[in-house]
């Protein structure tokens, strides 16, 4: 593409799967490009203490991002942080990525390392209401809510646990789910039924956060009764679990009924070029070290990809 | 503590020194949580390119953050980071919770004003 930067493989992501490939490639002496949404690191970045991290005795998730950052740098990748990707060419023989200020970029292969997001509700408010009331961290924000009564939403460990250690500072918890069960440990489901001060709204959902400044009520419908309830609460903590950063590849053959990408166990989807590797990829086990393993496998293929068609190139020119 | 790459502030009266000293000062209170670093990691980034904006950060949990937590502007804020945006010594915006890249600059352009080499 005329215009564009020009790369041997770029890497979408900053977790540590788009670092590990980044390091792996670099290292090879492979022109390599990191775009990052935020800042390197992704998820891990949000992840207070990491003790199972082979080798690593104990350390942040925030500064071992620093050290896989570090590493990438020295052998030469170049990462550009807190990038809007507007849109992706990944079905032709070069692949270009276009960012949301003008800049694009193109290579040969592309290794698509884009993780996971938090789910939101999409509901009426909700980004009205973040920092005045919605949170998604009750480490973080638990506090500001002594004495006040809150919802809770989501039905998966996180869900139970937050809302069992909220009730430190709140005078009631509203636990709403949307499913008539909930998907969290057993130990975890029953620490917050004895928990007195938790009330539980099974197959309901919530359809409006409202208020003047800050967040006054949450409207909860029940999905059994269709029967609506308003909440006179001040907080809403929102843990309604992940989903796969891949809204960008729809319009590609790469994704399962989850948007998660199906890739083979050389990390290579079907398009040709186009590996992928980390949390946005159909697996079971989304760790750290599976994201590292991921990323290395994802960066050895493409770096073979690469040398492939350099011996293509020499023996037609 | 705060093991970011900003600057830190560690005391009041030198939060009260930074915002006499420089005509445009922002300053991240918060924790080393998720709703936190996404922040500092756009302030590292933002001020290689806003050299006329001084960008710092103070821990939520030191006592001597007293004088950011009691701040009129923050009256309210239920989520942190608190980021306070000084003006020759004054508050002109204060945000809480995360912010996305594009809000912080927003904000950067309409009260400092945008780079002039952007």
């Amino acid at each position: 593409m005329k215009g564009s930067e020009r790369y041997d493989v770029i890497v979408l992501g900053g977790g540590p799967a788009g670092l590990s490939a980044a390091i792996y490639l670099s290292r090879a002496k492979i022109q390599t490009l990191v775009i990052s949404e935020g800042m390197p690191g992704g998820q891990m970045i949000l992840t207070h203490r990491v003790v199972n991290y082979p080798g690593v005795e104990d350390i942040s998730g925030y500064q071992l991002s620093q050290v896989m950052k570090k590493q990438a740098d020295s052998f030469g990748a170049r990462i550009v942080a807190n990038a809007i990707v507007s849109r992706i060419e990944a079905d032709k023989e070069e692949k270009c990525v276009m960012l949301s200020d003008g800049r694009s970029f193109c290579s040969d292969a592309l290794i698509i390392a884009t993780g996971g997001k938090p789910r939101s509700l999409n509901v009426s408010g909700e980004e009205n209401f973040r920092g005045r009331g919605i949170s998604y961290c009750a480490t973080c924000d638990g506090e500001f809510f002594t004495n006040k009564a809150i919802v809770v939403v989501g039905g998966g460990n996180s869900a139970l646990e937050e809302a069992v250690s909220l009730t430190k500072y709140a005078t009631e918890v509203h636990l709403i789910h949307q499913f008539d069960h909930f998907q969290a440990f057993p130990y975890a489901v029953e620490e917050a039924r004895r928990n007195p001060k938790i009330k539980f709204y099974l197959s309901s959902v919530v359809t409006e956060f409202g208020g003047e400044d800050f967040l006054e009520y949450v409207k909860v419908k029940n999905l059994l009764n269709q029967q609506e309830t308003e909440l006179k609460v001040n907080g809403a903590f929102i843990f309604i679990g992940y989903e796969p950063n891949t809204q960008l590849f729809k319009q590609y053959p790469i994704l399962n009924e989850r948007g998660e990408i199906v890739v083979d166990e050389n990390m290579k989807t079907t398009l040709p070029g186009v590996f992928a590797a980390g949390d946005a990829v159909a697996k079971r086990y989304r760790q750290i070290t599976t994201a590292v393993s991921d990323g290395t496998i994802a960066a050895l293929a493409a770096a073979e990809y690469i040398n492939e068609l350099n011996k293509h190139i020499k023996l037609v020119s | 503590m705060l093991y970011t790459n900003l600057d830190h502030i560690e005391t009041a009266a030198q939060l009260q020194q930074i915002i006499m000293e420089n005509e445009n000062v922002m300053v991240i209170c918060g924790r080393m949580g998720p709703m936190c670093i996404p922040v500092y990691g756009i302030a590292e980034q933002l001020r290689d390119e806003y050299k006329h904006v001084k960008f710092y950060d103070m821990e939520f949990d030191n006592p001597e953050a007293h004088i950011i937590r009691n701040l009129p502007e923050v009256r309210g804020f239920m989520g942190i980071p608190f980021t306070i945006y000084y003006k020759n010594g004054k508050v002109v915006k204060a945000t809480s919770s995360i912010q996305t890249m594009q809000q912080v600059r927003a904000i950067l352009d309409e009260y400092f004003g945008a780079p002039v080499n952007a």
